[in-house]
């Protein structure tokens, strides 16, 4: 089978890289077939898919964070503080979509908020966002206790639309799954064919050649960021369906899978190269890792150094082949 | 005085890639004299120092020190025969002290730790000799160029150099700094420290040096003594060449398009001219003139203090690139990549990068008309490629200019700013730029062409802007065009502007 083509079909572009890694993406999903029979019933590949949409669905912004030079290490805290300023406007009596609204704009400010210190401040991207993390967790926890602590820690949330975004099916198919895919399908235009999307490539590769090219470089990142902030809510909100509840320490160390899974699919951390579509390749490996350790009933330290390994691997032989060439 | 030659340097040649830098050129320093070597942009002299100082290996030649001959493979062999050398851009650490500066790699420890106590009187003593008071805990970074000029001589001396190279010292000098200076290069040369003076402030170098070398494309053309010569005569020998000027006198209307009146910024001062629609205005100067800055300027890449632009008659400011490329206003910067280039993109992205917002609805690419007019452009300049998919970087050099140069055509520009068109790209592509920058001109294009090739300014300019320093020296007419002219104004022969100006 050629990948290459395959890949240039559904992209339209041809990016060797992640051919790669789509190809151990395959690899990984046939030796399943054959060491695990549960592998590829629709039930497992369903819950794959749903594990995939958490980290498939913040890396689409990380991505472009990290296309366009940056990197925000907040989008686990906003993930939970974004679902946990919702969770609160229901417990005080706000209305299913008002409640969500406010949740997806809290994600929204924090994204504001780092692309200010970034493109203002002149804060490095790294410590800006490290800053907006601590802070975004120590939210989440006042919201959910109050100054005083005096409320439980999680709150619980029993809005329908809420737990049938997050829980729910449409036919066999997880709602979020549907949700992530629409997402990978307008993020993957929108890169390609708006003047914003090819402006995230040219910062990144070099801001001041794209500033002396009439490129707006704070109005790039102020959308990069906002966009992450507002996918983090959005995973938040969903992840809050699925449970029922808004949890304290949800998203916890998540931005570093979600960073594993942007790398993974190929995105330099120099900025200027990456593909949303490589992201949900990498993502998918990641998950598809976690449910073999599962299946296979290997231990759970196996599996957190196999993540890290594939890690080094993807970008170490990345480098091998842009040395080669 | 009894000299001796400490530096004999034989037919020296070195060529990069097939362009010859250096070619056959022979030169004596003496201990004990200060030898200022003079030249154009590109004559040499940076090849030259780079050899002695062992940076680049010689192609052909020898160097002969104390009459033995001598083989550098890196600056450290020559640091440590006494060759040392000072950069114009001052290679130091600003964020370590002036002792771990003059020290570095020589620490002197006791038992492996380092003895500050010792280290800190050394350096005092160090920086007696260039008559400095400053602390020998003081950052770097915190000092004023001068006292870190002062810093590096310091440590040449310490390291007990017997010939000091220095590029372009007095560049970024003050007039009293200069003198204290040129003060401590007296007395170092009383030591009897063989001095190499590289400059092109000609005035200084007739000040300071004993003797004066000149090269010119690579070649040496002659040595003088300070007190026997002219300035004049140094600029006859920096230019030489009679350069054959087809002399096409265009025609176009003295009709103003833009007007830069008093223009002043952080490099440049009271800036004034017109350039004409249609016009060819050529841009001369030393690097360091300030023509770039001023260029930037107008074009809204970097802020001005004072002064006005004009664009048609009406006052404009442009606050970023993106208003000047609205308003028609074009700007090719001088270093491909660092400036100009995305190596990671494509080719069609690097050429639609400008453009693209104006062929777009709603912020979505009209994707057919962009390729569209990159795929005209790619004919009209003739860019060979392969696919307009392959990255920029796959692209040779000619050829990346041409695309940066079809992102601003694509742009519609009324006046286009060319820094340094030709820089790196080979002679086809040269000449095939030139003839594109005619035919624009001739389409009613004002442009602005900023270079440092005297021969590119004389055979391309209508009229040609000389600046000094940040200032604009004279603006020559058609006729008046020379390269005895240009030099003499760009290197500070001539009285300035504001004392004929009465």
């Amino acid at each position: 089978m050629n990948t290459e083509s395959f890949l240039k079909r559904i992209t339209g572009k041809t990016r060797a890289r992640e051919a790669g890694v789509l190809v151990a993406l395959i690899g990984m999903l046939i030796f399943m077939g054959f060491a695990s029979p549960f592998f590829f019933t629709s039930q497992n590949i369903f819950n794959v898919l749903r594990n995939t949409t958490t980290i498939g669905i913040i890396a689409i912004g990380v991505t472009m964070v990290i296309i366009s030079g940056g990197i925000d290490l907040s989008v686990g805290s906003v993930m939970a503080v974004s679902a946990m300023v919702m969770a609160r406007l229901f417990y005080h009596g706000f209305g299913t979509l008002p409640g969500m609204l406010m949740g997806l704009a809290f994600g929204a400010f924090i994204g504001v908020f780092n692309a200010v210190m970034v493109t203002k401040v002149k804060l490095p991207p790294f410590i800006a966002t490290l800053g907006t993390l601590s802070i975004g967790r120590g939210l989440t926890v006042l919201f959910a206790t109050g100054i005083r602590g005096a409320v439980a820690s999680n709150i619980t949330v029993t809005e329908p639309l809420v737990l049938f975004l997050g829980g729910g099916y449409l036919g066999p198919v997880p709602f979020p799954v549907i949700i992530m895919a629409l997402l990978y399908a307008f993020f993957g235009w929108f890169l390609r064919n708006t003047v914003l999307g090819r402006q995230v490539f040219a910062v990144g590769s070099n801001e001041e050649a794209a500033r002396l090219s009439g490129v707006n470089i704070d109005r790039v990142k102020l959308f990069t960021y906002t966009a992450t902030g507002m996918l983090a809510a959005l995973a938040g909100i969903l992840q809050t369906g699925l449970l029922s509840t808004a949890v304290t320490n949800a998203g916890q160390a998540l931005e570093l899978d979600v960073i594993a899974a942007v790398v993974i699919g190929g995105a330099s951390l120099a900025g200027g190269i990456g593909s949303v579509w490589g992201a949900l390749i990498g993502a998918s490996i990641m998950a598809v890792l976690r449910n073999s350790f599962v299946l296979l009933r290997l231990p759970g330290f196996a599996q957190t150094i196999s993540i890290g390994v594939v890690i080094i691997l993807a970008v170490a032989l990345d480098a091998r082949k842009n040395t080669n060439s | 005085m009894q000299t001796t030659e400490v530096l004999t340097i034989q037919d020296l040649s070195k060529s990069y890639g097939g362009v010859h830098a250096l070619s056959s050129v022979s030169l004596g320093i003496e201990s004990g004299e200060v030898h200022a070597v003079i030249g154009e942009n590109g004559a040499g002299k940076s090849t030259l120092v780079k050899i002695v100082s062992g940076v680049v290996r010689r192609d052909n030649g020898t160097i002969l020190m104390d009459g033995g001959e001598i083989q550098f493979n890196s600056p450290r062999e020559a640091l440590e025969r006494g060759i040392s050398i000072i950069h114009q851009e001052l290679s130091m650490l600003p964020d370590m002290n002036v002792i771990e500066n003059i020290y570095t790699g020589r620490m002197h420890t006791r038992w492996g730790v380092i003895d500050w106590k010792a280290l800190a009187e050394k350096t005092r003593q160090a920086l007696k000799v260039v008559e400095m008071d400053i602390d020998p805990w003081a950052r770097v970074g915190d000092l004023s160029i001068s006292e870190r000029q002062m810093v590096e001589i310091a440590k040449a001396v310490d390291r007990k150099c017997r010939i000091l190279i220095m590029d372009e010292p007095n560049s970024s000098l003050s007039e009293h700094e200069t003198e204290v200076l040129f003060r401590i290069i007296n007395k170092l040369k009383r030591d009897g420290i063989a001095i190499v003076y590289i400059s092109h402030k000609l005035e200084e170098v007739l000040l300071i040096s004993d003797r004066i070398t000149a090269l010119r494309d690579g070649k040496y053309v002659g040595t003088v003594a300070a007190k026997e010569s002219k300035i004049d005569d140094l600029v006859r020998m920096m230019v030489g060449r009679e350069l054959v000027r087809d002399d096409v006198k265009r025609s176009y209307t003295r009709e103003p398009v833009l007007q830069v009146s008093a223009l002043t910024g952080i490099r440049f001062r009271d800036a004034s001219f017109e350039l004409y629609k249609g016009e060819i205005l050529g841009f001369s100067g030393l690097v360091g003139a300030g023509r770039s800055e001023l260029a930037r300027a107008i074009f809204g890449a970097d802020r001005f203090e004072a002064g006005e632009i004009r664009l048609n008659g009406d006052v404009v400011r442009f606050s970023s690139p993106w208003e000047a490329i609205q308003s028609g206003v074009a700007m090719l910067q001088e270093d491909r990549k660092k400036l100009s280039l995305f190596m990671d993109l494509s080719i069609r992205a690097n050429m639609a990068i400008a453009q693209m917002p104006n062929l777009a609805n709603h912020g979505m690419i009209r994707q057919q008309e962009l390729n569209k007019t990159i795929q005209g452009f790619v004919d009209s300049l003739r860019i060979k490629l392969n696919t307009l998919d392959h990255p920029v970087s796959s692209l040779s050099g000619g050829n990346q200019q041409k695309t940066i140069i079809g992102r601003w055509l694509a742009t519609h520009p009324q006046v286009l700013i060319l820094d340094e068109p030709t820089h790196g790209v080979d002679i086809g592509a040269k000449a095939e730029i030139y003839q594109m920058i005619r035919k624009l001109a001739d389409g009613g294009m004002s442009i602005i062409l900023i270079s440092s090739e005297l021969p590119e300014i004389i055979t391309m300019s209508d009229r040609v802007v000389v600046m000094r320093e940040g200032e604009i020296t004279t603006i020559l007419e058609h006729q008046d065009i020379d390269e005895e002219t240009i030099m003499t104004w760009a290197a500070g022969g001539k009285v300035r502007k504001e004392e004929i100006e009465v």
